[in-house]
């Protein structure tokens, strides 16, 4: 791999890259396969309650695995297994991925299974499709997720739940009529989901205005951050960077084809906002937040040897992964912090070594938070025990064609946007490696390391 | 630092007395605003001493006279207090009731500066807000708490038979309304920061932090200040507005208590209550009410007098001294005085999920150490498993636990009927049957299992230790810890110490019970200990009583009326008719005649017929129907009427009922205490009031004969002992001190 190296340092227009000399050549590891990302395609992100409100979680599934088929032209029947992501599940389809493999037109011969872990579970589709082909089970692997918010699974009330499946068993029209005569006004009260921690029954963003208390993250500091993000969005929308997006025609509508929540406001327009979850005095309102998304993604994923058998030419390698997991109170949203130096550490490399990085901004508190928390050797050494800090992305290679905040947010599909995002930065930008990472509910949290395939 | 730097700005033209360093109070100006920092720096905690007063006073002073200071913040620098009350040695040091008034008098004065402050006042609080700290509060024009576990507000005064003496009798209705008002000074409870914004006692919550770029205790103080600090601004610059729109039902409450009719109701029907539950033994809830009545009824003025002086008159009272003196003996058997443990236990095995068995074990995973629950039957294991269950759960139903951390605490809980991991156990406490060869049995199953270090305790209620301990091949490590029922609920534990037991095995139990947030007594080894041999001769005196025709009814009026919580007959059903039994056969053999009275056999034949109290639904009262009223069970009383005794009429008057009952137990007290198996009296009064319910407005026995006069008692004493015998014989340390008044048990 030293072409990679050289060709980079050949192309002139990214200077930056000449004077760089990476820790490490490559990650490909001697008996160890190299597993590479084929392409990644999502439909738009659109806010949720817009052009998908009628369609089901599948339908946008399958809209991105089609997607998928078509951008890679692959013969169905060469994909060995499908993983997908998803969060809020539709209980009508809970193996979302068998129901929309099938539609997408798939064989029916390749099996397919959900997966979930909140925000990072087309994350754990992906490292879950690159575990079966370093196994040595699957030679193509199909991941990806989507998440769903214009619908959500609505429950009658416990108490109503009970009284209806007694009903069921209920045999004389005499234990009906008693069983219907307890109902009460109480019994008919739903049950909503809410983005809450289950443990602590708090809600996300109550939580993130509190991280972004705790690290003296200022309102203005979000808004300035959320701001960013949507002007790097919608230029690199308007630049044609955003090539992961497919178009979709939505049944009985329009066709879809950009992402519609990137707003680029004014900071008076920002600050005009009130805090959304803590009141009167918090600091995290709706335009510093990630919005409430329907959208779906997908990635090919491939042993090496196999995809250029099949005379693919791979956007890039996907190198080390972690997971971690800390306090869901306090630390909700830490993820990236912990996870980014265990994955550096894995692979052998340095905050320096890393060209890109594509973190998943849930919130512009929790990134800043997250920022300052790597930033600090107190914090390192105090929570992480660690002996210094790892240290924070510099900006300029940092979520630079937006992030979540202004592309969206559905749950389960933003982790294959990071990666495809990675894959497709490094082309057009030039760099080694990549680095995507990512908090998730339960205080949970990802990183992955991505090399560049040789162009 | 920051007051002298300030200081030197301000041309320092105030007198020579500014410049000295404060230690107590500090204030910066930020922006306009002036954060007043308080912090004791001799103390865990923040008191309203006259230290603290005087430096407070200064600095408010200088905050008024700054022109450019348009708000301030108060705020503590201690992470777990804001101010936890006035200081009670301040008081306790008062000579005359008057002196106490004019304390009060200051604290008033001060404080009605602060309500009439021209520039708005901003109180943050995090940690305990108590007494005189919400008085201080509550004068503040408005109040942010954290939402942190130490957040409480409240006013305990009365728990200290005092009263909220620095304005709080006056604005405490005002602000939350007069049934909330009495709620609050009349139980002194706690209260916690949610209930404390609805009720209207404080304006915003703020939400504890977790870790950042500091500390979470550090940071969440500074959160506290900075949004404190933007209320303040928004206060002077009229952004936020005091004053919150009444809901209809306030209106209307609001509107129902202006009618002077329904007001003096609700005194009414509060003395009332008070009476009935306090027996007009408490003075401090009735001058409560008067002080609130007449500031509401008579105006400010005579409100702020009649608070004054009822102040200083309580502070005088035989039942303040007493509370203060239990106030103080707490603290004392808080702390573990054998020194630290050579180890920490880290693991706890309990035998027997009996009753205690599963308390022990409740407490015990609830402070977070793993805990083996072993019985010897699934069922056993089964209904103390569910104890243990219900005991948390009942938590998470008042909101003081959640749902995941009950999950989180029951995990550390493994039930089991083998020994299997008791070869990592640190401590093993045996609760199982009290007989002396099972426990024998137990002993040497366990030590055949346990590592070499391990401690093994016995909760017993009455064995001597040294008995259980003779089958022990390590008798230093061998204890007992006296557990009460019920165990989440009661606070004391006895730890009972042989010849034998090594100095570490001590320091380690006590540092276990400490753990389990229990209040300490370390007693000698002897038959009954300490609490158990006091309370059995009054349970034989009660027996006697019941012989003699006072039924069960009466006997309960009559002890509840002394003070104790619980009448005598409802407490022997309590603890069991058959554990009654048990221990008064038990004492009996050991101690002889002096411990008779009642006859066993009236025990005995109560436990044959299955009266064996409240757990098998039948004792000297019939429970399980759910009606209020206990019934008198017919069948125990037609074993009384089997067993009757006449009443010596010269000894039966109600009052002579009382003595004999309390007389009995006191002096058994102070026989402990003379025998040495009572180190000192603050322990004996401690274990009798929280361990026996001796009433607290009598503050112990030991206490009770100060107050009393030994004489007085001894005089009692002699009277009794006359128609029954040497159970009323006073012991000698008590005859000592009836002989020389100048001898007191607490100086």
């Amino acid at each position: 791999y030293y072409t990679t190296l050289t060709s980079l340092c050949d192309n002139s227009t990214f200077r930056w890259t000449i004077k760089h000399s990476f820790s490490k050549k490559t990650l490909a590891k001697p008996g160890v396969k190299n597993i590479v990302l084929v392409d990644g395609v999502r439909t738009p992100f659109l806010q949720s309650g817009t052009t998908y409100a009628d369609l089901m979680p599948h339908d946008l599934a399958r809209a991105a695995l089609q997607g998928l088929l078509n951008r890679t032209g692959l013969p169905k029947d060469a994909v060995d297994y499908i993983v997908y992501g998803t969060v809020i599940q539709e209980v009508k389809t809970s193996n979302v991925a068998r129901e929309a493999a099938l539609g997408a037109g798939f064989s029916d011969k390749t099996p397919a299974h959900t997966v979930t872990m909140a925000c990072i579970s087309s994350n754990q589709a992906m490292t879950t499709a690159v575990g079966l082909i370093a196994a040595g089970q699957c030679d193509a692997v199909v991941a990806g997720g989507v998440e769903f918010m214009s619908d959500v699974p609505i429950r009658h009330s416990r108490k109503m739940r009970k009284t209806m499946l007694s009903l069921n068993k209920a045999k004389t029209l005499g234990a009906r009529l008693s069983l219907l005569g307890s109902i009460r006004l109480a019994h008919l009260s739903p049950e909503l989901p809410a983005v809450a921690e289950f443990s602590t029954a708090e809600t996300m963003g109550h939580s993130a205005d509190r991280l972004a208390a705790a690290f003296g993250v200022s309102r203005l500091e979000q808004d300035e951050f959320a701001l960013r993000s949507h002007t790097l969005a919608k230029k690199a929308q308007d630049g044609g960077m955003l090539s992961d997006v497919i178009s979709f025609k939505v049944p009985g509508r329009d066709i879809v084809s950009k992402d519609n929540g990137i707003r680029p406001a004014t900071m008076e327009q920002l600050a005009k906002l009130k805090p959304a979850f803590i009141k009167p005095h918090g600091t995290v309102t709706a335009a510093n937040s990630s919005f409430l998304t329907d959208g779906a993604s997908a990635v090919l994923i491939m042993s090496e040897e196999k995809a250029l058998a099949m005379g693919y030419k791979p956007k890039a390698y996907l190198r080390d992964f972690v997971y971690v997991s800390q306090d869901p109170k306090d630390q909700l949203l830490l993820g990236p912090t912990y996870a980014t130096p265990k994955v550096l550490e894995k692979s052998g490399l340095t905050l320096n070594d890393i060209d890109v990085f594509e973190f998943h901004e849930a919130f512009a508190g929790q990134i800043m938070a997250n920022l300052k928390a790597m930033e600090s050797d107190w914090f390192a050494q105090t929570y992480m025990g660690r002996k210094t800090k790892v240290g924070a992305p510099p900006m300029e290679k940092f979520n630079t064609w937006g992030g979540s905040l202004s592309l969206g947010h559905p749950f389960a599909a933003t982790g294959c946007r990071l990666v495809t995002t990675v894959a497709h930065r490094l082309q057009k930008e030039g760099g080694q490696y990549g680095l995507v990472a990512a908090c998730a509910a339960g205080g949970q949290g990802h990183a992955m390391v991505i090399e560049a395939y040789p162009q | 630092m920051a007051s002298v730097r300030l200081l030197l700005t301000r041309r320092c033209c105030t007198a020579l007395k500014t410049t000295t360093a404060r230690t107590h109070v500090s204030y910066e100006v930020k922006d306009n605003v002036a954060v007043v920092r308080i912090n004791d720096p001799t103390s865990k905690v923040n008191t309203l001493s006259r230290h603290m007063q005087a430096e407070m006073v200064e600095v408010m002073n200088e905050i008024w006279g700054n022109a450019a200071v348009k708000s301030a913040v108060l705020i503590s620098r201690k992470p777990g207090c804001f101010i936890a009350g006035a200081d009670i040695n301040m008081i306790q040091a008062c000579k005359t009731a008057e002196e106490v008034t004019s304390l009060s008098q200051e604290g008033q004065k001060i404080f009605d500066q602060v309500e009439k402050s021209p520039i708005p006042i901003v109180a943050a609080i995090n940690g305990s807000c108590l007494g005189g700290g919400l008085e201080f509060a509550i004068a503040c024009q408005y109040r942010i708490a954290t939402k942190s576990k130490k957040t409480i507000l409240g006013t305990p005064e009365v728990m200290l038979g005092l009263l909220p003496g620095a304005g709080g009798t006056q604005r405490l209705p005002k602000m939350v309304g007069l049934p909330a008002a009495f709620d609050m000074m009349l139980t002194g409870k706690n209260i916690r920061p949610d209930k404390a914004k609805k009720m209207g006692l404080v304006h915003q919550l703020v939400d504890p932090l977790g870790p950042g770029l500091k500390s979470p205790e550090e940071r969440t103080i500074e959160y506290l200040e900075e949004v404190a600090v933007d209320f303040a601004k928004g206060l002077a610059g009229r952004k936020v507005t005091v004053e919150k729109k009444k809901g209809l039902v306030q209106k209307i409450q609001d509107f129902v208590m202006g009618l002077p009719p329904v007001r003096k109701q609700i005194y009414k029907t509060v003395h009332s209550k008070v009476m009935k539950q306090s027996k007009g033994l408490y003075p401090a809830p009735l001058k409560i009410i008067e002080c609130i009545q007449t500031g509401i009824e008579k105006g400010n003025a005579a409100g702020y007098l009649t608070e004054s002086q009822n102040f200083g008159k309580l502070a005088m009272t035989s039942e303040s001294r007493a509370l203060i003196g239990l106030y103080h003996g707490q603290v004392t058997c808080k702390k573990n005085h054998f020194g630290k443990p050579e180890r920490d236990v880290k693991k706890l095995a309990v035998l027997g999920a009996g009753l205690m068995g599963a308390g022990i074990a409740q407490v015990t995973i609830d402070k977070g150490v793993a805990t083996i629950l072993k019985d010897t039957t699934e069922e056993g294991l089964a209904r103390g498993h569910q104890q243990v269950y219900k005991g948390l759960n009942d938590k998470t139903k008042k909101k003081s636990l959640t749902t995941f951390e009950r999950d989180g605490i029951m995990s550390l809980l493994s039930g089991q009927l083998d020994y299997r991991d008791f070869e990592n156990a640190d401590m093993v406490i045996e609760a199982v049957f009290e007989d002396l060869s099972i426990k024998h049995k137990v002993v040497k199953e366990v030590e055949a299992v346990i590592p070499p270090h391990c401690i093994f305790a016995t909760n017993t209620s009455a064995l001597p230790i040294k008995d259980i301990a003779a089958a022990s091949k390590r008798p230093e490590k061998v204890i007992g810890m006296h557990y009460f029922s019920p165990v989440d609920k009661m606070q004391l534990l006895e730890i009972i110490t042989t010849n034998k037991t090594s100095k570490d095995t001590t320091a380690s139990a006590v540092a276990v019970g400490l753990k389990q947030g229990k209040v300490i007594i370390v007693v000698g080894d002897g038959p009954g200990f300490y609490t158990t041999r006091c309370l059995a001769p009054m349970l034989a005196e009660a027996v006697r009583a019941l012989q003699e025709g006072v039924g069960p009814k009466k006997l309960d009026s009559l002890t509840t009326g002394f003070g104790f919580p619980v009448g005598a007959a409802t407490l022997a059903d309590e603890v069991g008719i058959d554990v009654a039994a048990h221990v008064a056969e038990d004492l009996g053999k050991a101690f002889g005649t002096r411990f008779g009275g009642g006859n066993v056999e009236v025990l005995k034949m109560m436990v044959q017929k299955g009266f064996k109290g409240r757990k098998s639904g039948k004792g000297c009262y019939v429970y399980g129907a759910k009606s209020k009223e206990k019934k008198v069970n017919s069948g125990a009383e037609d074993i009384l009427k089997s067993f009757k005794l006449t009443a010596p009429p010269a000894v039966s008057a109600d009052e002579d009922i009382q003595y004999r009952l309390v007389s009995r137990f006191v002096n058994e007290a102070v026989l402990c205490l003379q025998e040495g198996i009572l180190p000192d009296p603050v322990q004996g009064d401690i274990g009798a009031v929280f361990g026996l319910g001796f009433p607290p407005c009598l503050g112990g026995p030991f206490r009770f004969v100060d107050s009393h006069g030994a004489d007085k008692l001894v005089q009692k004493m002699k009277r009794f002992e006359e128609a029954y015998g040497n159970q009323f014989t006073p012991c000698q340390l008590l005859l000592d001190h009836a002989k020389d008044s100048s001898k007191r048990f607490h100086k």
